[in-house]
């Protein structure tokens, strides 16, 4: 099992330097280093919401909101530093996790207190937060020039030759990979997926897990939305439209099972860079941006598959059990 | 002792619809709901209870009301579908492409669109139900798969050559005053009612829907049943495709954006449990007169439609939540209220 998901995880990652490379050999400029430095900023958003999206689906979840939260929070704060331009920079991140992480803690609340369905929720919070852009906008856009300077600038302060977009991606991805691998938590996290029920009789408090996981997953969003605002300059109701499905999708490529209880934030990683690059090549290689949807669509579909036919028991078992869907398929 | 309260209910196969159910259920609380949409709208409209506009609001809601038929039947068996807005705006682009090129008459185009829906419904159906793979993450792919898929090939552009006879569906009324989709929508509700409730498939789902492994073992032949109601749910979204593209008369990738949403909002507010096995068509027809009504009374007060979407939202979460939350705290009255059986 071990073995399956490392190979995994190396099959992407080396399937991913060879599209950059394809990329370089059709235009060079694209692994330059300006062009690996933007790849990299623009990559970064999608690092970040994938992994938020993985641990939702980790424990049989789902997020739909996390990009009409990206948006919410991403206005919400764009209209404060537009009102409040003197303020420091280190505001807009802080007030992005926070607002973030009550959007997300509506959505946990719902889904472990009420133990309504996750879609049904997140699908309903969905819309309602995309009002609420327009509600607190008037349907009006923040545009590049009404932005403070600090605010476009410093997230592209270079690091090491590297924006600090990337270096907010690796620290989030790092650091979940720490709680996942390295706490109690998020052992709690995988056993929760595997089979809530026995976990609960294992003494692993799954309301409270399942709340935390929905209000990390609004934190991370949040912040995506200070990322988005900053790297497009931009803020208004369309904001990321769609962008929940691309987190699915880098989640099930990067081999998350979304039957829940399998899965790395390595996997989710290398899936939306894979994801997230393959999107930037589209132009490179002569496919119209407009394809991007269906393309995204397919590979969610074949992901899936593969996951499917690769992952036959999902659950390291000693005896066979008979599947809940309907055994001898 | 009190274990005895929560499973009795089911044991014996209670009728799906009864005259008594829906007096004591959800149904009742649909038609109050719906009252007091009509009281609320007369009292912030003058024109709400205006005949003309009340008829004519129902073109709007009845293109998601179809879909939400068949979705109503999808979810019952515990699946679930959220690429019908997709597939509708498939369906609109295939319609559109072949009135552009073809110069197909009013019947093909219907034809062809009807089609379209149901193949893009036979995708999911195969997906779920043949290869067994989950229908939520099918439905999240196709959903992104099928409007790409018109919108890698429209661009950012829309077809509006249509002929009239074709526009003249989504543009003509019964009697002067009743919409088509209207008619159409009010007649297949009466179908759906009697094969959901008083035929052996519509038992069949039920079974289905509360316990698939035991309708397996009683010779439903499951997969099959759930190939069919996702096939079933692509030609109603075929079908609102040709009464929305016939009403608008032009057809563009981003047609029915985010519909999907308020179909399944229908849906559950109607009454269907999202984990399967219960649900009423009489309550999702309700529903769809509750919502329908309502985006009237909003629209008429000059609520754009962005914000409209916030009150989906809320009914939505609202619809599941709140009977959730009275049960949750039942106990608080539990002195006022006797076990009926």
């Amino acid at each position: 099992m071990l073995n399956v998901l490392k190979s995994r995880e190396a099959l992407l990652a080396a399937s991913w330097l060879a599209l950059i490379a394809l990329a370089g050999s059709i235009t060079p400029n694209f692994v330059s280093i300006q062009g690996l430095r933007d790849l990299m900023t623009d990559l970064s958003i999608l690092v970040v919401l994938a992994v938020a999206q993985m641990i939702v689906i980790l424990i049989r979840g789902i997020d739909l909101s996390v990009a009409a939260n990206l948006a919410f929070t991403g206005m919400v704060v764009a209209l404060l530093s537009v009102a409040n331009p003197g303020l420091p920079t280190v505001v807009w991140p802080l007030v992005c996790i926070v607002v973030g992480a009550m959007v997300g803690m509506l959505n946990g609340a719902l889904i472990a207190e009420l133990q309504i369905p996750p879609i049904v929720v997140t699908l309903g919070t969905m819309s309602i937060w995309r009002g609420m852009i327009f509600v607190i906008s008037g349907g009006s856009w923040v545009v590049q020039h009404q932005f403070p300077e600090g605010y476009l600038a410093v997230p592209r302060t270079q690091i090491l030759g590297l924006t600090l977009f990337f270096w907010i991606g690796l620290t989030v991805a790092a650091g979940m990979w720490l709680v996942m691998t390295q706490t109690r938590f998020g052992r709690e996290l995988y056993g929760m997926g595997g089979n809530p029920r026995a976990a609960q009789y294992a003494g692993v408090r799954v309301k409270h897990h399942e709340f935390w996981v929905y209000t990390i997953t609004g934190a991370l969003a949040g912040l995506s939305g200070w990322l988005w605002t900053s790297r497009y300059a931009m803020a208004n109701t369309d904001v990321a439209a769609g962008f929940e499905l691309q987190t699915v999708a880098a989640c099930v490529i990067g081999g998350v099972a979304i039957a829940g209880g399998a899965g790395t934030v390595i996997g989710a990683v290398f899936g939306a860079l894979f994801l997230g690059t393959l999107y930037n090549i589209l132009p490179v290689i002569g496919v119209s941006q407009f394809w991007q949807q269906a393309l995204s669509g397919a590979i969610i579909l074949l992901a899936v598959y593969f996951n499917m036919i690769s992952r036959k028991p999902p659950v390291r078992r000693i005896l066979p059990l008979a599947s809940p869907q309907g055994a001898g398929e | 002792m009190s274990v005895s309260h929560e499973a009795p209910a089911d044991l014996p196969a209670p009728p799906t619809l009864s005259v008594g159910k829906i007096l004591r259920s959800r149904e009742l609380v649909l038609i109050g709901l719906l009252a007091m949409v009509f009281i609320g709208g007369n009292a912030s409209s003058p024109w709400f209870l205006d005949i003309y506009n009340l008829l004519d609001s129902t073109a709007i809601f009845s293109e998601i009301a179809l879909m939400a038929l068949g979705t109503a039947l999808v979810i019952i068996t515990r699946d679930i579908d959220i690429s019908m807005a997709s597939i509708l705006a498939l369906s609109s682009l295939v319609m559109g492409l072949a009135s552009q090129h073809l110069g197909l008459g009013a019947v093909p185009l219907v034809l062809i669109g009807l089609a379209t829906g149901a193949l893009c419904g036979a995708v999911n159906g195969t997906l779920v139900a043949r290869l067994g793979m989950p229908a939520i993450v099918v439905t999240i792919g196709t959903m992104s798969l099928f409007r790409g898929i018109a919108a890698g090939i429209l661009g950012d552009g829309k077809i509006a050559e249509f002929p009239t006879a074709f526009t003249a569906i989504g543009q003509s009324y019964l009697f002067g005053m009743i919409p088509l989709s209207f008619v159409v929508f009010i007649l297949l509700s009466v179908v759906f009612v009697v094969l959901t409730h008083f035929t052996v498939l519509g038992r069949n789902l039920f079974a289905l829907g509360n316990n698939p492994e035991g309708a397996r073992y009683s010779g439903v032949r499951t997969n099959r049943l759930r190939f069919l109601l996702f096939t079933l749910n692509g030609l109603m979204a075929g079908l609102a495709a040709v009464f929305l593209t016939a009403r608008l008369g032009s057809t563009r990738p981003d047609i029915a954006m985010g519909l999907e949403m308020e179909v399944i909002t229908m849906v559950v507010l109607g009454g269907v449990s999202i984990s399967g096995g219960k649900g009423t068509i009489t309550g999702v027809v309700l529903a769809a007169l509750v919502i329908g009504f309502l985006r009237l009374a909003v629209t008429l007060n000059n609520v754009p439609g962005n914000i409209l979407i916030v009150f989906t939202g809320l009914l939505l979460i609202g619809s599941v939540a709140l009977p959730i939350i009275g049960e949750k705290y039942a106990y608080l009255f539990k002195l006022m209220r006797r076990p009926r059986n």
